[in-house]
């Protein structure tokens, strides 16, 4: 442990940081301000959002010259593979509330609205007539009659898909580990270029939903779990996407090494969360 | 030295526990209810297993602080495990907790059991009055903080708190239940979130819109008990008090008509139901 | 448990460091961890002043009955905030701040692991409670549906709403990287030698508090998110007409709140297992026993949540098992304090400030844990449930707990991190005030519950007067007595007698072998751990 401690690079002083907190600062009042109706609000949130992307740029700019010219040790690198991978798992935990909302409304709210366990009076009274069955827009019918998606079609395509581009992530990192940057290109291409047809497709099966089905965000709790989980989902792909992208530009320009490309395995650990997050939502959303 | 102030603060507490049970401004209430006693003898169970232990923990403590001090010129021992102490201080607790969850446990299984009730009332809350409907005597009112009340809590009303009777804890209507009959409350709310506590039965359960909870209880002694709303509801959850009234049958009786003459409708009898 | 052979900490200047940073810029852009700490410890003492004001303006309004100062919902916005300020703002910022100054001296390292997003984490929450503060003054005022936001009232908040979630968001986002950072310091960045358990139990503490932070964090932000939907975007978690339950957001948020309670105690724990040690002269008994205890109350703390919501009707079975498992944390909780106390035992113990803080807080925890115990007794519940014993439960284990283990840790670190001694006779005086005072505010709660007096009402029965007018004259007296710890500090950072690099009379651990106060860069080389 810690052999290197003393080539352990400590930066000195980054701008970045604090830039990062103005940009979340305006993004956050201008998007409240907004919600709350304020007019210039939106020109605030979009300034933060500049601010935020700039910084990210900045920031990881910074860090992309730093491990180019060699300035981290193997033990920074794992510093960096840690804080991914608890990165991740706190990505997990947020599509765990959303899980847990889905599993308990199903499990535990509907039948106690129709009268279950010890909510007898709770159908009776309140809900006469309601049955608890899924999907389900709640005992007073919100946002009107609507039609569920199912498993098949668009989101059969959409698992297809992302499953592929596991596989094609794969088969890039290994070209890199033997060094066949040619195959790196084309697959990592290949890879987000799938992430990104996810998303067209997600966004064509929401049209479907919303002019087709008439199942919207507000189509009671049915509509509330599908669209948080699978538009947190969808959110996540494009940053994977994104991020995949950044990566292939930069194989393009020569970066990486066989032995190191942290950059690179971050954003496949990535893939692979947006990855496993889909088939639970695949099964639990769609199927079952 | 903090800690006898303690001891002395946890004397006050037990006093009242072993006189007048009736002086309830430092201890729980014991209640009119079969459950409320049973929920007092646990609490005073658990508070007096605390002070057992108290006793050792901190017993143990002062006797290492006043002896084994530098002062005091000792040499600090060197020891600093010892695997049979530790497996003793993770038995006794286990053993002791069990004991309390027993009993406990059995309580809670009588409290669930709200089989056959000879009356149903239920208790909507608004912000910030009580409604009470009596579904199969067709009976519905509100319940709202006593004008005296009301007008001495707004603020520097000038009106002293104890010129006021009851103050904060009176209604304009009460509610009436018979004595020594199993009454159920089923409670539920019609905006946000309320409680309906009534610290004399030992009964405390959330109000939620959309949802239906039920508690029941039975009244051994004719009286006036007051309560309060027992779950953040906005500005006036302090506002919102809650009276019961346990009369004898015949009063009780009476006291009906007067309600089905002054607030009857008709709700869906709820004798078939279940 | 840990002794340094070799170490040339003092040696500042480092072919890795480029110039150092003066001015604004030092504090803006730093990445160093002691600045960073130090930014930490500082916002914190801040907060809890701006906290300790609100919960005056608190207890002024309760002093007597009768509504005398303020108006019913402005009493509920200064519960509100005084909660979410002493929590988010006070308590938390100032653990992060001793693991930023600490942990990379306790375990050998240069820095922090990640020291930009070190300076990020903290950068972040200035914004957070920019935000949340300046809700006092938006139309509808701040939030006042209390800490836990409980659905349906917090939708009723005006202007404040989407303020208080991106708020609570953003404190989120900066605990989530700082734990991060944390964990990967101390699984990373150890000197050679320094196995897992040869780490001081602050740092153990701190990893196992680090990990709940990252599992539960998110999911106070995903509640907070399904709040703004529910509000803004027509969806119906927390509605049953939709098939929603309000009911729900409270399981979603105390299984984030629970654990947020351990997240609380568990580094107070940390930094009281290495104070009593060292005053008493003596190894920390079971130091095994410690680590594996405080793993398990963290496991435990995944599985109690619902005993905070006793009253919401669930099924039996589940009052059960939540009644049961929650017992279960007085078990490894209690080999902590026999641990701590077995310590003390056949030591030679001298009480100087620290000590005397680390043995309150033995005390007084205790107390609180067992009122704790009490609560847990789902049948006693009902009567206890929001009632002022809750009250006087959480302060217990919160004040002369979580804070008095943080003043604890300052009086103990402050000569490492000035080169001064505090005035010991000023920090004796700090600490007696506290203490009676503490007592003075919190206890007399225990009885206002148990005799009837709900929490978070601005006004109360007659009978309730004595006690509450008790509880208002200690609270002052408390706060008074934090502007003498402030006073300390000023004195001991200007200076004073100067503290040799062990300050204390042979404590345990490598933060006692840099010299005092620590050079801006120690460890540059890693010490060798035998
Ligand atoms: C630092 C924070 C902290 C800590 C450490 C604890 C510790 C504990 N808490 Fe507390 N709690 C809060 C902060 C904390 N709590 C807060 C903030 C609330 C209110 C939230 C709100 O509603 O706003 C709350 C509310 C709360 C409730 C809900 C009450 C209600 O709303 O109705 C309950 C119920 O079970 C509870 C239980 C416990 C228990 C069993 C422990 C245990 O961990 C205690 C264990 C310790 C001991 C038991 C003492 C030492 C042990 C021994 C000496 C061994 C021998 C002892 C025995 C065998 C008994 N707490
Ligand atoms: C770590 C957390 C923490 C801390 C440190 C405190 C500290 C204090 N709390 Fe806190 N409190 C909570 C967490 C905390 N509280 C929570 C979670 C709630 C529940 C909220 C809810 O229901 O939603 C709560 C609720 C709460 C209530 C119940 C309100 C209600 O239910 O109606 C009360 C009432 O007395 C109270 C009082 C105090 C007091 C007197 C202090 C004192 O210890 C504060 C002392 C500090 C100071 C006083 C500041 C220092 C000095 C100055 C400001 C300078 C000026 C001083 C003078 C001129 C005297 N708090
Ligand atoms: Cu109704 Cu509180
Ligand atoms: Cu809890």
């Amino acid at each position: 442990m810690a052999t290197a401690n003393d080539k352990y690079y400590v930066p000195h002083g980054s701008p970045w940081p604090i830039i990062g907190s103005v940009g979340l600062l305006l993004t956050m009042v201008g998007v409240s301000g907004w919600l709350n109706g304020g007019n210039i609000a939106p020109y605030i949130f979009a300034l933060g959002l500049l601010t935020v992307v700039g910084m990210l740029f900045g920031w990881f700019g910074t860090v992309i010259d730093e491990s180019e010219g060699g300035a981290y040790s193997a033990q920074v690198d794992k510093s960096f593979r840690m804080g991914m991978s608890w990165f991740i798992f706190s990505e997990v935990m947020f599509f765990a509330a959303f899980f847990g909302a889905l599993f308990y409304t199903r499990n535990m709210a509907l039948p106690w609205l129709e009268g279950g366990s010890n909510n007898f009076f709770t159908g009776l009274l309140l809900w006469p007539g309601f049955e608890a069955m899924w999907p389900t827009n709640g005992p007073s019918g919100v946002g009107g009659t609507f039609e569920a998606m199912g498993p098949l079609g668009l989101p059969a395509i959409n698992t297809a898909i992302l499953l592929t581009s596991s596989i094609t992530i794969t088969v890039a990192h290994h070209a890199l580990r033997d060094d066949h940057r040619g195959l790196v290109k084309i697959f990592l291409g290949l890879t987000f270029l799938l992430g990104f047809f996810f998303v067209y497709l997600q966004a064509v099966e929401y049209i479907h939903a919303y002019h087709e089905l008439n199942l919207t965000m507000e189509s009671g709790i049915y509509g509330s779990t599908f669209f948080m989980l699978t538009g947190f989902h969808g959110m996540h792909v494009s940053i994977g996407a994104l991020m995949l992208f950044i990566v292939w530009i930069r194989i393009m320009r020569g970066h990486f090494t066989a032995k190191q490309h942290f950059a690179f395995e971050a954003s496949a650990w990535y893939w692979h969360f947006v990855d496993v997050v889909w088939l639970g939502l695949y099964i639990f959303v769609y199927w079952m | 030295m903090d800690i006898k102030r303690k001891i002395a603060a946890i004397a006050l507490l037990l006093l009242p526990s072993a006189s007048a049970l009736a002086d309830w401004d430092l201890n729980m209430r014991e209640g009119v209810t079969a459950i409320s006693r049973e929920i007092y003898g646990l609490h005073m169970l658990i508070f007096w297993v605390c002070c057992f232990i108290a006793f050792f923990v901190f017993g143990w403590m002062i006797i290492a602080l006043v002896l084994h001090r530098k002062s005091r010129g000792v040499e600090a021992a060197q020891f600093s495990h010892s695997t049979k102490a530790e497996i003793i201080w993770t038995l006794i607790p286990v053993v002791i907790l069990v004991g309390m969850a027993v009993p406990a446990a059995k309580t809670m299984v009588k409290i669930e059991d709200d089989r056959n009730p000879d009356i149903t009332i239920k208790a909507t809350g608004y912000q910030w009055k009580w409604q009470y409907e009596y579904l199969d005597e067709g009976v519905s009112f509100y319940s709202n903080l006593a004008r005296t009340s009301n007008d001495a809590r707004r603020l520097n009303s000038g009106i002293a708190p104890e010129s006021v009777p009851n103050y904060l804890l009176e209604v304009d209507n009460h509610v009436i239940v018979p004595v020594n009959k199993k009454v159920r409350v089923l409670i539920t709310s019609n905006d946000v979130l309320h409680a309906w506590w009534m610290p004399d039965f030992a009964i405390k359960k959330d109000a939620i819109p959309g949802y239906i909870n039920q508690v029941w209880f039975t009244a051994e002694e004719p009286g006036i008990y007051r309560g309060q709303c027992a779950e953040l509801c906005g500005q006036d959850h302090g506002f919102m008090p809650i009276v019961v009234e346990v009369l004898e049958q015949d009063a009780f009786d009476a006291r009906m008509a007067v309600l089905q003459a002054e607030f009857g409708i008709d709700t869906p009898k709820l004798a078939a139901a279940d | 448990m840990t002794t340094a052979t070799h170490n040339d900490a003092a040696h500042d200047d480092h072919h890795d460091h480029g110039p150092e940073l003066t001015g604004i810029k030092r504090w803006l852009f730093t990445t160093n961890h002691k600045d960073i700490g130090t930014m930490y410890l500082i916002f914190s003492l801040v907060m809890l002043f701006v906290g300790g004001a609100m919960a005056l303006v608190i207890r002024t309004e309760l002093g007597q009955p009768g509504m005398q100062f303020v108006q019913p919902d402005f009493y509920n916005q200064m519960v509100t905030m005084h909660a979410l300020i002493m929590i988010f703002g006070a308590v938390m910022p100032a653990f992060v701040g001793l693991a930023n100054w600490m942990i990379p001296l306790m375990v050998g390292a240069p820095d922090m692991a990640l020291p930009r997003m070190n300076n990020w984490s903290f950068w972040i929450l200035p914004a957070a409670f920019g935000i949340l503060l300046s809700t006092l003054f938006v139309p509808g005022g701040a939030p006042a549906g209390g800490w836990t936001m409980y659905p349906p009232l917090v939708l009723q908040t005006g202007d404040a709403f989407p303020m208080l979630i991106f708020a609570v968001h953003l404190m989120g986002i900066s605990s989530i990287m700082g734990a991060i950072n944390i964990i990967v310091t101390i699984m990373n960045m150890r000197a050679p030698g320094m196995t897992l358990l040869k780490m001081p139990l602050f740092v153990w503490t701190w990893l196992i508090t680090a990990y709940l932070l990252i599992a539960v964090m998110p999911v106070l932000a995903g509640a907070v998110t399904m709040l703004l939907t529910d509000q803004f975007f027509g969806t119906s978690f927390f509605r049953a007409a939709g098939g929603g339950d309000p009911v729900m957001f409270q399981h979603i948020f105390w299984f984030f709140g629970h654990p947020e309670v351990y997240i609380m105690i568990l580094p107070a724990f940390g930094i009281v297992s290495e104070i009593i040690p060292t005053f008493a002269r003596k190894p920390l008994f079971g130091y095994d026993s410690m680590v594996y205890a405080t793993a398990s109350i963290a496991f435990l703390s995944f599985i109690v949540w619902a005993h905070h919501m006793f009253t919401a009707g669930m099924p039996l079975t589940g009052q059960l098992f939540f009644m049961f498992t929650t017992m279960l944390i007085a078990v490894p909780t209690g080999v902590k304090v026999f641990n701590w106390s077995a310590t003390m035992w056949k030591g030679a113990m001298t009480f100087e400030t620290p000590m005397l803080f680390a043995i309150a807080f033995l005390f007084l925890f205790t107390i609180g844990g067992f009122s704790g115990l009490m609560l847990a007794i789902v049948p006693a519940d009902f009567q206890y449930h929001d009632s002022y014993f809750v009250v006087a439960h959480f302060h217990y284990v919160l004040v002369p707990g979580a804070i008095f283990a943080i003043i604890a840790g300052v009086y103990y670190w402050l000569p490492k991190w000035t080169g001064h001694m505090y005035n010991e006779t000023l920090g004796k005086t700090h600490f007696w005030l506290t203490t009676i005072f503490v007592n003075l505010t919190f206890f007399p709660m225990h009885f206002l519950g148990l005799a009837g007096m709900p929490r978070r009402i601005p006004d109360y029965s007659t009978q309730f007067a004595d006690f509450n007018m008790v509880a208002t004259v200690g609270a002052f007296g408390f706060g008074l007595s934090q502007l003498l710890f402030v006073l300390i500090i000023v004195q001991c950072a200007r200076g004073g007698k100067k503290a040799t690099a062990e300050v204390w009379d042979n404590p345990t651990g490598l933060e006692w072998t840099v010299p005092s106060p620590a050079p801006h860069h120690t460890f540059d080389e890693a010490p060798i751990v035998k």
